[in-house]
């Protein structure tokens, strides 16, 4: 199960790989919808933990345009903008695929939903 | 009480690579139990569970929390274990989100100061440096408790990144046993991070004198009422 919301907590940590390393790009994905239960109280307080822009484009890039460019001010958000979240943090799965770090180009795999961020040895920091 | 996790999907050959939940689990639940209004009453957005094994002790935070009301997320370094831990969410009704890696490391750079909940119950058993750098390199069932020397070598490791991890109100428990030295581990976090800590439980089984630590800023409210 890896949703955007994990996605955007993930980033390369190949040695010597500290610049440009986040978001990961999305490569040959297998998408999937599942309802999940909605609760604006939680959305507002993780707000702050999102990385904005990471997850505007990555949601774009994965067909998604409902979130708007600028992340409204806290206090302001509507209905409307907390479901469009919902939907984007909670609700798309990615089953299978990869993700591409920007910078050094390794590939992670996601396999059953679960993301393989393991390095071996000579990879690590 | 609340119940312990139905776990009643994984089988004995599920056990053969994942750590089967025992002893050190349930202390582990039984301190967060212990905790669960004073977990509450924190309002925790992002958990993050290192060595979910089973997947046994996240979902029973979630049932402490709420399904929705956080972020669960789970690391093993073993892939059976991170299956398993998908499973038992599903099982549960709590959406765990494993994830295939060491301690935290893919997590830790945008995780800076915003975890609210943090648990590792970690292989803390003392063998050989030899053995402990085998199991981790296997990913398997001996990296559940080959802990090298005094049992922290893995643990060590996680503590370098604790203050980082923590949120301003954050709490990190931790599975600890008498030959892990616990008041050098207490020390040093205090020392060199200032982060507070108290035992929660305690409790010996078989050869184990099993302990939970519970790790927070010096800040931390639930802190200075003590104090006060
Ligand atoms: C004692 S078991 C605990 C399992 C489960 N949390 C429980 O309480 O029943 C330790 C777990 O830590 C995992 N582990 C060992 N080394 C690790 C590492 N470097 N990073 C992440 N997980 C690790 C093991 O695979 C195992 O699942
Ligand atoms: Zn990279």
């Amino acid at each position: 199960m890896v949703r955007l919301i994990t996605h955007n907590l993930l980033a390369c940590h190949a040695k010597g790989c500290t610049t440009n390393n986040f978001p990961l790009a999305f490569r040959d994905v297998q998408l999937e919808n599942r309802e999940a239960e909605y609760n604006p109280e939680f959305l507002k307080g993780f707000m702050p933990k999102i990385e904005w822009n990471a997850l505007v484009s990555t949601a774009r890039e994965l067909g998604d345009v409902s979130l708007p460019a600028e992340c409204p001010e806290p206090g302001t958000e509507t209905d409307e903008f907390l479901h469009a979240l919902h939907h984007v943090l909670m609700e798309i799965h990615v089953e299978e695929g990869s993700m591409v770090c920007p910078n050094c180009q390794h590939v992670y795999r996601i396999s059953n939903g679960i993301p393989n961020m393991l390095l071996a040895e000579h990879e690590i920091k | 009480m609340l119940p312990t996790p139905d776990l009643s999907h994984l089988t004995q050959k599920d056990y053969e690579h994942v750590y089967e939940p025992a002893e050190d689990t349930f202390i582990l639940l039984d301190a967060l139990e212990k905790d669960a209004g004073v977990l509450q009453e924190l309002k925790p957005r992002l958990c993050l569970e290192v060595g979910s094994g089973s997947g046994c002790v996240s979902a029973f935070l979630g049932k402490i929390l709420g399904k929705a009301d956080a972020l669960y997320l789970c690391t093993d370094i073993n892939l059976h274990a991170t299956q398993s831990t998908l499973k038992t969410g599903e099982q549960n009704d709590v959406p765990l989100n494993p994830v295939l890696a060491s301690l935290t490391r893919p997590l830790t750079a945008r995780l800076h100061h915003a975890v609210d909940i943090l648990i590792f119950n970690p292989p803390y058993v003392p063998t050989t440096t030899i053995e402990a750098v085998g199991a981790q390199a296997g990913r398997d069932i001996q990296g559940s408790w080959a802990g090298g020397n005094d049992g922290m070598q893995v643990t060590n490791e996680l503590l370098e990144s604790v203050e980082s991890l923590l949120s301003p109100q954050g709490l990190f428990y931790l599975v600890a046993v008498k030959q892990n030295n616990i008041p050098k581990i207490s020390h040093h976090m205090l020392e060199r991070y200032g982060l507070i800590s108290e035992v929660v439980l305690q409790r010996r089984a078989g050869r184990e004198h099993l302990h939970i630590l519970k790790f927070m800023h010096l800040w931390h409210d639930s802190h200075l009422l003590r104090v006060v």
